[in-house]
Order: C-alpha cells, then structure tokens, then sequence
C-alpha cells in the first residue's frame, strides 16, 4: 500500500515520510491544503532547502509541520508568524512560509496577524479557515458563521464572523487572496504568486471540516461541504456591486489586493546600510 | 569574535564604536552594551518601564553593527521572534519587566523544550499586576524559576551593580550558548535607572561562546539526540538543507512528535534536566566577603547584595564577625556552597526587596539549629546599609 502511494503521487517527494501518515481525519480540507502547496512549490521550482515553514497549534498546523520535508518549526498556538517574522529577518533569502488554521491566526494570534501585515514582511501565510475549532472538539471559532452549531454554540452561534481577507487587505498586505478547497486550482496560482510578492502575503483557504463541522450543521459528507463552498462562492468582482445583506453567509473569493509596498526586511536592512554609511562604519 | 564567521568585521566595528575606558552610565546601558560586546545581533522586544533604555539603545547601536532591532507587537511576539531567528543563529535578547515576564512565559518554555539559546533580561519592577510600575523590587525569583509550565530546568543570573551587569549579560550569553537554553537575567529598576562608572574593556579582552553545531550528517539528523554525553545537543541551524524539524510537543531525537510513547518523554525531559545538573560549571557562580570566618552571614542578591556588602564592612569595623555569600547565579541555587557555609555560622540573614523569595532557597540547605531571619523591605525603595547592619547587630 505504502508503495503504491510513493510510486503513484508525484508529490510525496516533498514530504517527510516518516510522518506518514497523516493524522488528518478522512475528508479533511488539509490534504487539500498540502496537495496545492506541494504542487505550487514544484512549479515554482522551489528547493525546498530554501524553505522554512512555520506552524502554529491544531489540525491545520501539522498540514506542512511535521509533514513537509523543509525545515519546519511548530510553535505556540496563535504564534506562528512572530516566530517566522523573527525566522525571515534571519534568512532573509529564504522563502519563510506560514500554514495554519483560523483558530491560531485569527483568534489567538489576530494581533501578529494584523501587524505582520502591517509591517508588510516578506512571509507567505496560508490561512486554512475550517470555520470551527477541530484539534479541540468543534467549539465556535471566530470564523464560525452565524446561526451555525457548535460544540460551544449548541443552540446556535449568535456572533459575527471574522472576515480574515478583507482584515489582512485592510492592515496593508501586499497580496491577499481567498478561495474554497473546491477551487483548486486558482488555489495553486495564489499560492504561486502569494511566493512571488515580495511583501505579507495571505491565502486564505475556506476548507471543510466533516467531522466537528459538518456533521453539526447537516452536511456530514465532505462532499456535501464542498458542494456548499461552490454555491456560496461569489467571485469578488461580482461581490463589489452586492449589498451586504445580499453578501450575508456567502464566501467572496478570488484576488483581494496585490500591490507592491515597502517591505520589512528590504526596510531594515537598507536602514542598516544607512546607519553604517552615516557613521562612516562602511569597510576600509 | 562576535558573529561567527564575521569575527574580524564585528570587531573592527566594535573598536571603531566603543573605546575601552570608563564609562557614566545607567544599568540598563550597561546591559545593552554587555549584549553587544557578547554578539547579540538581533533584539525583539516591547517597551515597558524600567526596562525600555535597554530596547532604545539596542535601537540606536544595532544598525551601526549591522544587527536587528525589532519592536514586536506585544512581548508574546517579542519571544516569537527571537525563537525564530536564534535558529537562524543569531544571538538573540529581550529585556521586560514583570508583566512582560508573564507574559512570555509560555514561549519561554518553549525555548528550554525545543533548547533555543536566548537571553531574557527581566527588569523586575514593584507588584503584584501593575504594582508601582516604575519602581524596582527583587520579586520575580520564582517567577524565573517556575513561571512557566511544567518539568522544566532554567539557568537565571543576576549582577549587582552597572559594571557587573556589563559582565553577566555576556556570561548569561555565553552560558546560553554552550548549554543551548534560554537564560534568564534578573536585573531590577534600581540598578536599570542608577548612573554609575561602568569600564568598557577591549572588545578582544571579552570572551565570547557559541552554541555546538553539527559536525557530520548524522549529528545533523538528531537536532535532540546526545552525540557527545554532556546532555547538549549540537544545533543544526535553518537554511542550511538539514530539514529539521523542530517542535514544542515531546519529540523524539530527531525532532518529530511523540506525545504518545511515555518513554519519550520522560528521555527528553530527563536529558533537559541532566543537561543542566551535569553542567554546573559552566554556569555555577557566586561571590564571597569574610565568609572565611563569618559567625553571621548575610547572603543576597541582585541590588541588594550592595547595601548588605556596605553592612557587613561596618559589622567588622564593629568587631562582629559577619560574611555576605552572593550567588551570581541564582538559579540552580548554589546549594552545595550553601551548605558549606551554612555548617559553619550559627545564623543566617537574608535581606532582600520582597517578603520573602530567595530565603525559601538558603532554607533548603541550611540546618535547623542554624538561626535563619529575612530582612525584607517592599515599597520601591531599597534596603540601605543602616537596616541590614540594624539586624546584624540584632543577632550578634
């Protein structure tokens, strides 16, 4: 059997084998997740030697760490991208990329998210937005639609959900895009240009999660979910010329920003140069 | 040398910066220049009193030496990122106050797990919460010691005067790099904030350590293995092909997640713990005045240690046979030394800027017919020379 995968998927190059396999539930966006990025680095021709991947805490976190074959670093939750900020100013020549869920980015790490952006560090995030706590059990997450059933929201889910692309864009992201694990493909085309933009960089990826979402929310087969993900799915040009009660509980996808800003590590080193040039500290 | 691999660079800019000589300056000067003297590049931190001088002269002199100053989002982020860019291989700092402290707790455990060479300076500051925010206070020691969950060794230092601080931030450098573990300096708001003499050597006089990297391919693939038996395991850095994984949960040897396997885990812990038992001198440090003879000794730390040392001076003027023990390094308590001395005195005085902390530690390792007395003082003003001698003569 384990042959049969190695021989079969191209892709598994890129993964560390004695990982696998993974601890994702049958159905799971994740393997989605990891499939695109896998198939976005080897377009890319990308060498994984010049890749760190940074993770926070639950399901979407181990998609890349432990299972992608780089150099990877699984944090604290909520964490990931002050500890890939402080990776990226290091290796500045490296690709430094994020993968986790919305739980860890945009709830307990909301903060370095919105000032990563900020900032506009060259880091490439993926965002696995799942709507619901998985790892934990399926409580509400800040993502969570309304009206939705949760562990924690058994009745129904009376708060509004976190719009993480528009949030990202807001705070000043160089590239923000969104799409479902059922638009797979201009799923990989984000994620080749998100590693291309020199500046924040967000992908974020609306993905199914059958067993603790789901099955509460009368859509038990991950088929199910995706079927949802197609038709709620408005393209963002579309979504411009509707009203917001029109918009409520769709999912706008497609191409939020892409814009060329400063960068930080660009900034701080060009600053370094200045400093040096000032001092008069350049070399004899 | 400074950087690895950029030595003679660092060190022309060095002596091209910072004559040797003397020096006025605050405490938390002396911290930030003891930083940079022992190659610390890459500074991530958030302001809080009074700590923030150390930040902004990091700020100001890092770029001049091509090293980075990051101020993060919160001091959560502050840790993050010096996490990050350690295993870059960097050298890496931050310095806070109490409630900063607390704050990077979390990560700090981190970093003894996944054995990531930083150095924490904890400005300590009057509380508990906000407390007096702009006052010192000697309140952290067990902070320092169990503010973060679980199993865990730490290795925490604390200097005595602005000069003093210069050299135990390079040592709590070294100590972090040779051990591959986050350290902790316990400084505090008195000395951050006193402007005093402090002699900046020759940047070729100071001694500067580095953390073990993997010799081989094989040293590589176990980034938690003991190749060599001193509990410390070569550091495969980032970026360098190695594929290492690195994670918080109990991992096996070579990195990967095994929460499973109680084996496992007690390996790990245990190592973490042997490591630092086992390596007792490279960080073991503590100072001694009259203890030779001493019938009462006074033992403290940190700013206080300063005034005890001026009580314990008039005490022998006086004809009282007093000794002042100092641990430079205050956890591992050094406990042996402790019982040594404490065999020898009939009591035992510990004055600190708390109700209490450091005193708990003396406890352990003196026996009961010894007379054993803290001299304690909270409020934000420190003990004076009049107060320590007032409770030697109390006991002579």
């Amino acid at each position: 059997m384990a042959k049969e995968i190695y021989s079969r998927y191209p892709m598994v190059k890129y993964l560390r084998k004695e990982a696998l396999p993974t601890a994702l539930c049958p159905g799971c966006g994740g393997g989605t997740v990891l499939n695109a990025f896998a198939n976005a680095i080897d377009q890319l021709r990308i060498d994984p030697k010049d890749l760190v991947v940074v993770s926070g805490i639950g399901c979407s976190a181990w998609i890349a760490s432990p299972y992608f074959l780089a150099d990877t670093l699984h944090t604290t939750h909520g964490r990931a991208i002050a500890f890939a900020t402080g990776v990226k100013v290091g290796l500045p020549d490296k690709k430094v990329v994020v993968i986790s869920g919305d739980g860890d980015l945009a709830s307990i790490g909301g903060n370095h998210l919105i000032h990563a952006a900020r900032r506009n560090i060259d880091i490439t995030v993926i965002l696995v937005n799942n709507m619901i706590y998985g790892m934990t059990g399926g409580q509400v997450a800040p993502t969570t639609p309304f009206g939705a059933k949760t562990t924690t929201t058994p009745y129904r889910n009376i708060e509004h959900p976190l719009q993480i692309s528009e949030t990202v864009a807001a705070a000043g992201a160089s590239y923000v895009a969104r799409w479902t694990t059922a638009h797979v493909y201009q799923l990989i085309e984000s994620i080749k240009k998100a590693l291309q933009v020199r500046g924040f960089s967000l992908v974020e990826v609306v993905s199914q999660c059958p067993v603790q979402f789901g099955r509460r929310n009368r859509m038990k087969e991950p088929a199910e979910m995706l079927r949802w993900f197609l038709k709620n799915s408005v393209p963002i040009s579309k979504a411009k010329k509707m009203s917001p009660e029109e918009l409520e509980g769709k999912f706008v996808i497609g191409e939020f920003v892409n814009r060329e800003r400063p960068e930080f590590v660009s900034e701080i080193n060009k600053l370094i140069e200045e400093v040096q040039e000032h001092f008069g500290l350049k070399g004899e | 040398m400074i950087i690895r691999g950029d030595e003679p660079e660092q060190i022309r800019l060095i002596k091209k910066l910072y004559k040797p000589g003397n020096y006025f300056m605050q405490g938390n000067e002396a911290v930030a220049y003891g930083a940079i003297f022992a190659g610390c590049r890459f500074y991530a931190g958030y302001p809080i009193t009074p700590s923030s001088e150390i930040a902004e002269t990091m700020a100001r002199e890092l770029p001049k030496l091509g090293g980075y100053y990051l101020q993060m989002e919160d001091e959560i982020g502050s840790i993050a990122a010096m996490v990050g860019a350690s295993w870059t291989g960097l050298k890496v700092m931050t310095a806070t106050a109490g409630p900063g402290f607390s704050l990077m707790q979390e990560n700090l455990g981190y970093a003894v797990m996944t054995e990531t060479p930083l150095v924490l300076v904890d400005v300590q500051r009057s509380g508990p919460s906000t407390g007096q925010a702009t006052k010192g206070a000697q309140g952290d020691f067990f902070q320092a010691r169990w503010g973060t969950h679980g199993d865990h060794p730490i290795v925490a230092v604390s200097p005595t005067s602005g000069q003093d601080a210069f050299w135990e931030t390079i040592r709590a450098f070294n100590i972090a790099e040779r051990l591959r573990t986050p350290v902790v300096m316990l400084f505090d708001g008195v000395l951050a904030h006193t402007r005093e003499l402090v002699k900046i050597p020759d940047v070729e006089e100071v001694e500067i350590a580095y953390r073990k990297l993997p010799q081989n391919e094989g040293e590589a693939k176990l980034p938690f293995g003991d190749p060599h038996g001193d509990g410390i395991p070569p550091m495969p850095l980032f970026g360098h092909g190695y594929f290492t994984h690195v994670t918080g949960s109990t991992h096996k040897e070579n990195g990967l997640r095994d929460v499973y396997t109680p084996e496992v885990h007690d390996r790990l812990v245990r190592r973490l713990h042997r490591k630092i038992e086992q390596n007792r001198h490279v960080y073991e440090k503590y100072e001694e005045h009259f203890t030779d003879d001493a019938e009462i000794l006074v033992v403290s730390w940190g700013v206080t240690a300063r005034p005890a040392l001026g009580a314990v001076l008039k005490a022998r003027e006086e004809g009282i046979k007093a000794g002042l023990f100092v641990p430079k390094t205050v956890h591992p308590f050094p406990g042996e030394r402790m019982r040594a001395l404490g065999k020898k005195v009939r009591a035992v005085l510990v004055p600190e800027m708390n109700l209490g902390q450091m005193i708990l530690e003396v406890q352990r390792f003196v026996n009961d017919d010894v007379l054993l007395k803290g001299v304690n003082k909270i409020g934000g003003v420190p003990l004076t020379v009049k107060e320590i001698l007032r409770e030697i003569r109390g006991v002579a």
